[in-house]
């Protein structure tokens, strides 16, 4: 532990001195209130992981955080996981760019929820255990649907984790003046701290305090962008449009979902993926029972559509704002510094001055982390327990597969390093978009089906799962957003941004017709099976044990 | 889980009638939701224009209540289910393993 605390301080003092040489160059002075409050975060979330630390004593504990959060904790915590830097940093710079376009994604993003209630968080309750995959495995051949699942698990981490390292590293460019590559390197090894030795239970807390904190800053600003407008969101409206370059466009959906396919898949993959989420599916097994789940879900709801409405109003008060005369020390060349996606942290200096500059970072990089923690320990959970415990070596002890998750986490720490630098002029809101569209398409179809249709088998569900998330993620390479901005090619092979349309009519009808052509006798008998599940996913009957210790 | 135990819980009416009322209400608050946001992206994909409707006199367009329209009537639903789920299935379930409890 103090070997690696002794090497964050090496990482931080290196990237104040690249500050300094930045310094010059973008004529910012170090924020010494925003920096303070910076630290206070850092200190107060690190002292979480010591706390749970200690209290992380089984398997399950590390994961589900031992089965005894609450339904409005983990409602708290879903909302945090949800309002990630995507949804703050993202969604207020999208708006910020584009006026309602952004908009567009909030509803979208909000949408998933009901559903998620409906038809599938009691029965993930009732089935799993620590992953989604215990719920599709559930009887199903272990090791090809923990297979697909860890593949699956492992390629949303692994999207939406570069869009939180994006986020964070623009975040500290700004706050600090340092240099980009460097913050991106602070980030990544503060969230391999937080996860090795806190685990679920760490990242649960640090979700619900960054989620209080973030929903009271917001709102906040929403309140101060109101108030100069005697709370008349009529004449926010006015003033952004004069200062907005597109002027009364931005009131109404406009070109940044062109065609009717684009929007139609963004759609789906927003509703849909929410639910093939890993991060979040897994808060489901944090809490102790299915009336719990349920309460969760309506409060990470109601918080979640809290937050886009006041994140509209800072987004089109940023427009008003940050586009004034005043708004100028905000541009270098030009340019908003930091990107769009430092939006609403441009417009709480604006509002707030240096203090509440800091709260807000302090918030964001919070949020970042806490996310960022999640994500990895979804993907941790992936390995070590999908694939390690139940494919490679089913004898393992408990110690060893928090062993290789805690390599797990270390590896995905290093990549969402190296991805984070590479995808650094992304805005981050639309990179989340791809990340549920791959969950839609990979995550969704597998689990969905193995809770309600009888029919489905290991062998359609394997390779109807894989059809799905290689057509995910093959469109999305082939798409503009890689094919052409990130790997300089002059047109994208695939015309659409959002693959997602067809990416899960693919899975849906892979995973039907391979079942349906099954005839083996283990397809058989997995069909059999589906009667003591189904008995199972509606009562909880025979699941209490998978929380008692 | 034991076949005797399937077949105990799947022929108790209680099961039958908990399971029935539950998906109805669950599809019946999914379609709405379903149909709700579906109308909203397909507008977007195919009319856009009619959400550039202004209200009244002033420049704020109709999209902003709708967006808003949505958002309150997702939470609505989540609501909805969760006091029916919590209330009246929740005790017809333990009413279910009340009944099976000297199998489990």
């Amino acid at each position: 532990m103090l070997k690696i605390l002794a090497l964050i301080s090496i990482i931080a003092l290196g990237a104040f001195a690249a500050g300094d040489a930045t310094f010059e160059a973008t004529k910012r002075d170090l924020n010494v209130p925003a920096i303070i409050m910076f630290f206070v975060f850092i200190a107060g979330t690190l002292g979480i992981t010591y706390w749970a630390a200690k209290k992380t004593k089984s398997a399950s504990d590390f994961y589900t955080a031992g089965g005894g959060i609450t339904g409005f904790q983990n409602g708290l915590a879903i909302a945090g996981d949800y309002m990630s830097a995507a949804a703050f940093l993202g969604v207020s710079g999208l708006i910020y760019m584009k006026g309602y376009d952004g908009v567009i994604y909030a509803v979208s993003f909000l949408v998933g929820w009901p559903v998620i209630l409906f038809f599938m968080a009691e029965k993930l309750r009732n089935l799993g255990k620590f992953t989604f995959a215990d719920i599709a495995a559930y009887r199903l051949g272990q090791k090809e649907i923990r297979t697909l699942a860890a593949f699956g698990s492992i390629s949303v981490v692994v999207l939406y984790l570069i869009a939180q390292m994006v986020g964070a590293g623009k975040l500290i460019q700004v706050l600090f003046g340092m240099d980009y590559a460097y913050a991106v390197l602070m980030v990544g090894a503060l969230m391999i701290i937080y996860v090795t030795f806190g685990g679920m239970l760490a990242t649960t807390w640090v979700q619900i305090i960054k989620a209080c904190l973030l929903l009271s800053g917001v709102s906040f600003m929403a309140v101060m962008v109101l108030y100069h407008f005697n709370f008349n969101f009529e004449s926010l409206l006015v003033k952004a449009v004069e200062n907005h370059k597109s002027g009364e466009s931005i009131l109404s959906p406009g070109g940044f979902i062109t065609d009717p396919i684009s929007a139609i898949s963004l759609g789906m993959a927003l509703m849909l993926g929410t639910a093939g989420l890993p991060h979040v599916l897994m808060r489901f097994f944090t809490v102790g029972n299915a009336k719990e789940a349920r309460k969760s879900v309506v409060y990470a709801t109601g918080f979640v559509a809290y937050f886009w409405v006041i994140i509209t109003v800072v987004g089109f008060g940023a427009i008003a704002f940050l586009n004034s005369a005043e708004g100028a020390a905000y541009f270098v060349d030009g340019k908003l510094f930091g990107g769009s996606n430092m939006a609403s942290v441009h417009l709480s200096h604006m509002l707030g001055g240096n203090a509440f500059l800091g709260f807000i970072s302090a918030v964001a990089f919070a949020t970042i982390l806490a996310v960022v923690s999640g994500l990895t320990l979804a993907g941790a959970s992936a390995i070590s327990h999908d694939i390690y415990a139940n494919v490679i070596n089913p004898n393992a002890t408990d110690e060893k597969v928090v062993k290789i998750s805690k390599i797990t986490v270390v590896v995905m720490g290093v990549i969402g390093v190296v991805l984070g630098i590479a995808f650094e002029s992304q805005n981050i809101a639309y990179m989340v978009g791809l990340a549920f569209g791959i969950a839609a398409s990979a995550n969704f179809p597998i689990l969905f089906l193995s809770i309600y249709w009888s029919g489905l088998t290991t062998r359609g569900a394997f390779i109807g799962g894989f059809m799905g998330l290689i057509t995910a993620v093959a469109l999305v390479i082939l798409g503009p957003n890689v094919w052409k901005d990130i790997l300089g090619n002059k047109e994208a092979i695939f015309p659409f941004a959002h693959p997602a349309l067809f990416s899960v009519t693919v899975a849906f009808v892979s995973i039907w017709f391979f079942s349906k052509i099954d005839n083996s006798p283990r397809a058989k008998r997995e069909k059999e099976l589906f009667r003591a599940q189904n008995v199972r996913a509606n009562t909880g009957i025979g699941a209490d044990g998978a929380v008692s210790h | 889980m034991n076949d005797e135990l399937v077949e105990r819980i799947e022929s108790n009416p209680k099961y039958k009638e908990l399971v029935s009322k539950r998906n109805s209400l669950g599809i019946k608050l999914g379609i709405f939701v379903l149909v709700m946001f579906y109308a909203y992206i397909l507008v977007i994909a195919f009319n856009k224009e009619l959400l550039a409707t202004k209200i009244g006199d002033g420049i704020t367009t109709i999209a902003f209540p709708i967006a808003l329209g949505i958002l309150v009537l997702s939470f609505i639903t989540t609501l909805i289910y969760v006091r029916k789920a919590n209330g009246e299935f929740e005790d017809l379930t333990k009413e279910i393993k009340k009944d099976v409890k000297d199998l489990i």
